[in-house]
Formats: C-alpha cells, sequence, structure tokens
C-alpha cells in the first residue's frame, strides 16, 4: 500500500468522526438520562427499533429473489433494471415519501383500490412507516447481494445443474449459502438505513408519538425547539445502531465467509 | 498527475472567489418565518428596486429554526419571526438590537378538499370519528395556536399527525391525505383553488404576533433599519394585507 494513502484516509476518517465528537461534545450529560428515558424518547425509541426490524426483514425476504434476477438473468432490460433499483438511493427521501402517497395515499391508485376493496388506509400507520423504511434501504441489500453474486460467477450454480440438481435445489444449496456473507453485511446496511429514515416517513406516515414518529422524526422535532434533548436522542440513536451491528453480525461489515 | 494539479488548482481558485465580494453589490441577509415566504419575496424585489446594488438574501424557514440558527451565530442582518418566544429567545441570546416591534398577526383556519365535500363547519365537527384531521406539532407556533383554540372551545382533537411546520400540514390536505388540517389564513390565500376554507371565527382569540428586528452585529445595520421600516411602510402594509395578514 502506498503510504501517500494515508494522508486522503485521515481526512475520510476526520469527516466521519469529528462531526460525532463535536455531537458528544454538545451533549448535556447531566440531562441525558433524563431527556432519553422520558416517555415520548422511549416510544419513539421502541417504535424504531421495530419498524426498523421489520423493515429488514422485508428487505430480505424481497431483496434476494430480486438480487438473484438481476444477477443472473440476462437482456437489455435487466440491464435498465440494475439501475432503476438504485432509484430511492438519488431521490431525495421527501420526494421518495411523496411518490408513495401518490401510490399509496387515498388518491394513488393502489390506495384508492385498498380503501375500496379492503378498508384499508396506509398512510398514518405504523405500517406506512416500514413501508417507508422498506423503499429507502431496500437498494443497499440488493446492491450488495448483486455485486457478491456477479463477483462469484455462475459456474457452481452450472456444474450443480449438470449433475442433476433442480433450479430450487440449485438455488437452495448453492445460490443462497454464496451469498450469505454479503447478506450478513447488505442487512446491516439495510437495517441502519432503515433505522435512519426520516424524510420518507415524515412525508408519508406522519408524525404521531407511539404510531409514526420514529427516533429521527422525535429528533427532527426537538431540534426546533430543544438542541440539548435533541443532541441527546441522537447520541442514543446512534449508540443503539452501534450496538445491534455489534451484537447482530459482529464480521458483518468485513464481508467475510463465515 | 498534472491534470489532477490543475484540477485542484481551478477548484481552490474558484472557491476563492465564491467567498469574494461580488462587485460593488451589497447584500443584506433577511431571515423570515416561512409563512412570510410570498410577501416578503415581493418586498424584498421592491427593496432591490428602490436601493440599486443591494442584493436581498431570504433565509426561509420556520421560526424556532431560524431563532436557532441566530443564537448558533449565523450572520443575518433582520430577523423576522411567526411569533413573540422564538424572538424572545433571540432577545434572550443578546443578538437584537432595540426592541422588537409587531408588524402583522395571522391567525389559523381550517383547510378542507376544494368544495368541502365531507360537509365540515365547525371546530367541533373536526373531533367527529372516522374523519382525519392533521394539526402542527405543540411546539411549532402554529400548534400551540392550535392547542389553544382547543383550550377555548373545549373540543379535543385526535389528530392522525402532529406535523412539525405549517406547510407540511397544508401538504396533507392538498394531496387529499388528510380530511381536513388547521392552517393559517396566508397559507390557505396562497394554496389558491387546491384548498377551500372553512371559517374559525374562535381563532381570533388565538393569534400570533410578528415580530421584526435588527440583529446586532449586522453586516449592513443602516439597510437593516430602512428594511425593517419599509415593512412598517405603506408599501409594506399592502404587501402584507394581500397575503392574507391581520395589522397588529
Amino acid at each position: 500500500m502506498p503510504r501517500v494513502l494515508w494522508f486522503p484516509a485521515a481526512l475520510a476518517l476526520a469527516l466521519v468522526l469529528l462531526p460525532v465528537a463535536g455531537l458528544l461534545v454538545r451533549t448535556d450529560y447531566a440531562r441525558l438520562p433524563e431527556l432519553i428515558t422520558s416517555p415520548a424518547s422511549l416510544n419513539a425509541l421502541r417504535l424504531s427499533l421495530v419498524t426498523a426490524l421489520l423493515s429488514t426483514v422485508l428487505c430480505v425476504l424481497l431483496g434476494v429473489p430480486l438480487a438473484v434476477v438481476l444477477a443472473r438473468a440476462g437482456g437489455r432490460a435487466v440491464r435498465l433494471l440494475r439501475a432503476v433499483v438504485l432509484l430511492p438511493l438519488v431521490l431525495p427521501p421527501v420526494v421518495g415519501g411523496l411518490a408513495l402517497l401518490f401510490l399509496l395515499g387515498r388518491n394513488g391508485f393502489l390506495g384508492y383500490l385498498l380503501d375500496v376493496v379492503a378498508g384499508v388506509r396506509v398512510p398514518f400507520t405504523t405500517a406506512a412507516v416500514v413501508v417507508a423504511q422498506t423503499f429507502v434501504a431496500m437498494p443497499f441489500l440488493v446492491v450488495s447481494l448483486e455485486g457478491a453474486l456477479r463477483g462469484a460467477g455462475d459456474r457452481f450454480e452450472r456444474v450443480a445443474a449438470t449433475l442433476g440438481a433442480r433450479p430450487w435445489t440449485v438455488f437452495r444449496r448453492v445460490t443462497v449459502p454464496l451469498l450469505l456473507p454479503a447478506l450478513g453485511s447488505g442487512a446491516v446496511l439495510s437495517f441502519a438505513r432503515a433505522l435512519g429514515e426520516f424524510g420518507a416517513t415524515i412525508t408519508f406516515a406522519g408524525s404521531l408519538e407511539g404510531v409514526t414518529r420514529t427516533l429521527p422524526v422525535e429528533i427532527y422535532q426537538r431540534a426546533e425547539t430543544d438542541v440539548d434533548s435533541a443532541v441527546a436522542l441522537a447520541l442514543l440513536l446512534i449508540v443503539v445502531a452501534v450496538v445491534v451491528i455489534a451484537v447482530a453480525r459482529p464480521r458483518a461489515l468485513e464481508g467475510v465467509r463465515s | 498527475m498534472r491534470g489532477v494539479r490543475a484540477a485542484l488548482a481551478a477548484t481552490v481558485l474558484a472557491a476563492a472567489s465564491a467567498c469574494a465580494p461580488a462587485g460593488e453589490g451589497t447584500a443584506l441577509t433577511v431571515f423570515a418565518a416561512a409563512s412570510l415566504t410570498d410577501s416578503f419575496g415581493a418586498l424584498a424585489e421592491r427593496f432591490e428596486a428602490d436601493h440599486a446594488g443591494v442584493d436581498v438574501r431570504l433565509n426561509l424557514a420556520g421560526s424556532a429554526r431560524l431563532a436557532q440558527q441566530i443564537q448558533e451565530g449565523a450572520p443575518a442582518d433582520v430577523y423576522a419571526s411567526a411569533n413573540e418566544r422564538t424572538m424572545r429567545e433571540v432577545a434572550a441570546a443578546g443578538r437584537v438590537e432595540g426592541e422588537p416591534r409587531t408588524f402583522a398577526t395571522n391567525r389559523l383556519t381550517i383547510a378542507v378538499a376544494p368544495g368541502n365535500p365531507l360537509g365540515i363547519e365547525s371546530f367541533a365537527d373536526l373531533a367527529e370519528p372516522g374523519l382525519t384531521v392533521v394539526v402542527c406539532a405543540p411546539p411549532v407556533p402554529c400548534g400551540s395556536a392550535a392547542e389553544e383554540i382547543e383550550r377555548i372551545t373545549g373540543v379535543t382533537l385526535r389528530p392522525a399527525s402532529e406535523e412539525q411546520n405549517v406547510k407540511a400540514v397544508l401538504t396533507k390536505v392538498r394531496t387529499g391525505e388528510a380530511d381536513a388540517g388547521l392552517v393559517y389564513v396566508t397559507d390557505v390565500l396562497s394554496a389558491g383553488q387546491e384548498v377551500a376554507e372553512v371559517e374559525l371565527p374562535e381563532a381570533a382569540r388565538a393569534s400570533n404576533d410578528y415580530p421584526v428586528a435588527v440583529l446586532k452585529d449586522a453586516a449592513e445595520p443602516e439597510l437593516a433599519r430602512e428594511f425593517r421600516d419599509f415593512v412598517f411602510s405603506d408599501v409594506g402594509r399592502q404587501e402584507l394585507l394581500r397575503a392574507g395578514f391581520g395589522a397588529p
């Protein structure tokens, strides 16, 4: 490794760490316990954990098949789809929220159908939070998995098929095990993104304590009026994210084969 | 490598020139509450027309956020806020020159879909079950005004969402997600045909005062005072009236 890399690397690290350090400096430690254990904070924390976990599960259930299709199917349409899947990464979250409203809102075509046929209204519910989080977090999972699959190539799958394995067996016994290391890091990335999700949530789901007001939305609200309390909650969010990542997949982020 | 160096040098030069004052022009920075977007936008244009070489830069956001930015040392010459509490905070931080003065009032009203399809007639109607009502969160000015109206009328709402600012409430009504929302009279006016208004007479007893002040350490104190006085001038009053504000 060329030594000169150390300089930009240190700059990059400083760019990530110094703002967090600024947060730590600004924290009012005397009021910290009281601020993060208030009912509003605990409600927001609980809601955030539950919705982010549900979103991660949804990301895995839907994102794994999508990644396999994108990595293994050929053709121009699939190449185009690969770009389309990344859209939620590029869209400003508020625009993502509006897009979800136009689809699942009362006047959106799917939302209208749901309302008339099943009497279900999605906006302003906890389900809306999960949908918004899944929308923004899914690309992280799909991109990680697709990259891993294409890097690994399809020779194992082809060999298994020539040995007489049916497609479903190949998927279960060859493709999924190939995916596992990347699945860990992809799921952690999705979870982290879902936990921090804010713009699409507030636009699509609104903000009501215990129902749709997740930790980031609560932080946004407090930042208007009480910075100390917003900083305290931000600290809580960071600690939760770090703990969950450390406990759930200690080696996931390294991307090594376990 | 030479290409990289040239690009770097160009970037540094561009950054340096961006920081330098642009010619002879003078910039006046005005921090104004989001509800003043239309009226102060018009005022800024008029002011620039009267003052050659002056560029009025409007920073429009929620009053509380602006107050916070000013307290953190944001460079601003004038602050116009949507309620007295946020102005008091800035004054308490020692950033206000002289006494803030009220230049307008605003009050809440009920915004519904065009044509009022659900036939909402009063504040009490908003409490009916099955109705999706959206309000501002209590910490922001439009939220505390909503709470005040609840107190006055004795009607307790069960909102589907407590939004962070009044424009977000308006958006929920505009898109049809909410059946009704509590917004300012000025918001209903600016939304034009997209929403209809249901009169809310009780709101007159819970109106907000809009104070304006010149800030200490203003880069352009003279110009800042002129702008403040311009808000109180006939032209200023007309613009505010047209936007739906009440006289102080």
